[in-house]
């Protein structure tokens, strides 16, 4: 389908680019809902592919881009399950939030995320599936999932590895702080920094550019340039579901969702 | 260099500016959560501001236990 409303995110294609905006409030918070649809999106992406040269992912929620994987509802469900069953869910959210994110890697067309304001843990790694990233000056970029003691479990590290240099992975993982666009940019990860409110319309006039292009020669330069490295996706997904079955993952996630202050989002 | 004065007032003018709040109502030692009625997420919003404001980078881990101006203010002023 070329056009989709849902209740966590939509499609449509316009003027040759596929825009996929997210809109779960308050925060894009990546959830059971928002993974559903974005299995959806990932099977219609080839056929959405054939009808555009660009996809852009966008956040249409002033709060940022997505605060990442929805945690009081991984709670929720650590509280309401047997253990081997949410074991087992937590493994099959993983594997689904991969499936979406590799397709979205692979696509035969220029992937751009146009990012503001929060871009942490899911969210982020769900940019780094994109081709180039295009941030507001007001973008935050942050794997805060050690405070949770995890790591980053949709592809985070393997697509650091392969854009970025050692030290600065080290720096983001490790202590866990977030970074602002620049100095993100600085790094090499973000293609490019703009002002407040005006990543999206930057993304389109980026997307207007790349349909001057060959689709066939754009496609085979990024299969050249972005391998997509799967062996070591699949040892995140078994590291991060080995580190999940710890007490100390449900005593962190207990601590983010009884925080009534009103820092949940800065490291304690 | 600018004085300790002079970065406190700056952040207070940017927050009152930024988050719409009557500049004469924010008080140097005050907390800002509750004066700018702020959570977590606006407070990084504010973080990013003073970042591109003073060109410095503040780890948002140094605000733990930060919640007043002048304080903030400090956690500025070591990284000029």
């Amino acid at each position: 389908m070329n056009q989709f409303q849902g209740r966590a995110l939509s499609w449509a294609v316009k003027d040759g680019t596929v825009e996929l905006a997210l809109h779960r409030e308050p925060c894009n918070e990546l959830g059971s809902i928002a993974l559903e649809e974005a299995g959806q999106f990932a099977d219609s992406l080839a056929k959405l592919a054939s009808e555009a040269h660009a996809l852009i992912i966008f956040s249409s929620l002033r709060a940022g881009f997505s605060a990442g994987a929805d945690l009081r509802e991984l709670y929720h469900l650590l509280q309401t399950s047997e253990r081997d069953a949410f074991l087992k869910e937590v493994r099959a959210r993983v594997e689904r939030a991969h499936r979406v994110i590799n397709a979205i890697d692979a696509a035969p067309l220029t992937t751009i995320a146009a990012v503001h304001g929060v871009v942490f843990g899911g969210g982020f790694e769900l940019a780094l599936g994109c081709d180039l990233i295009i941030a507001d000056k007001t973008a935050r970029f942050c794997f805060p999932e050690l405070r949770l003691g995890l790591i980053p479990g949709w592809g985070g590290i393997p697509r650091l590895k392969r854009d970025l240099g050692n030290a600065m992975i080290r720096d983001l993982l490790l202590t866990g702080r977030s970074l602002g666009a620049t100095k993100v940019q600085q790094a090499g990860l973000v293609s490019q920094v703009v002002a407040e409110g005006e990543a999206l319309k930057v993304a389109r006039a980026t997307a207007v550019q790349l349909r001057k292009f060959d689709r066939h020669t754009a496609a085979a330069a990024k299969r050249f340039i972005k391998p997509i490295p799967y062996e070591e996706l699949q040892r995140e997904i078994d590291i991060f579901c080995e580190l999940f079955s710890r007490p100390a993952v449900e005593a962190g996630l207990r601590q983010f969702v009884d925080r009534r202050d009103a820092q949940p989002y800065l490291p304690q | 260099m600018r004085s300790p004065d002079q970065t406190l007032e700056e952040i207070l003018n940017l927050a009152a500016v930024h988050f719409q709040v009557p500049r004469e109502k924010i008080r140097p030692d005050d907390d800002f959560f509750k004066t700018l009625g702020i959570d977590s997420l606006q407070t990084l919003d504010l973080l990013t501001k003073l970042e591109n404001h003073f060109r410095v980078e503040l780890p948002d881990y140094e605000l733990q236990g930060v919640s007043d101006f002048r304080t903030l203010a400090n956690r500025i002023r070591a990284r000029l």
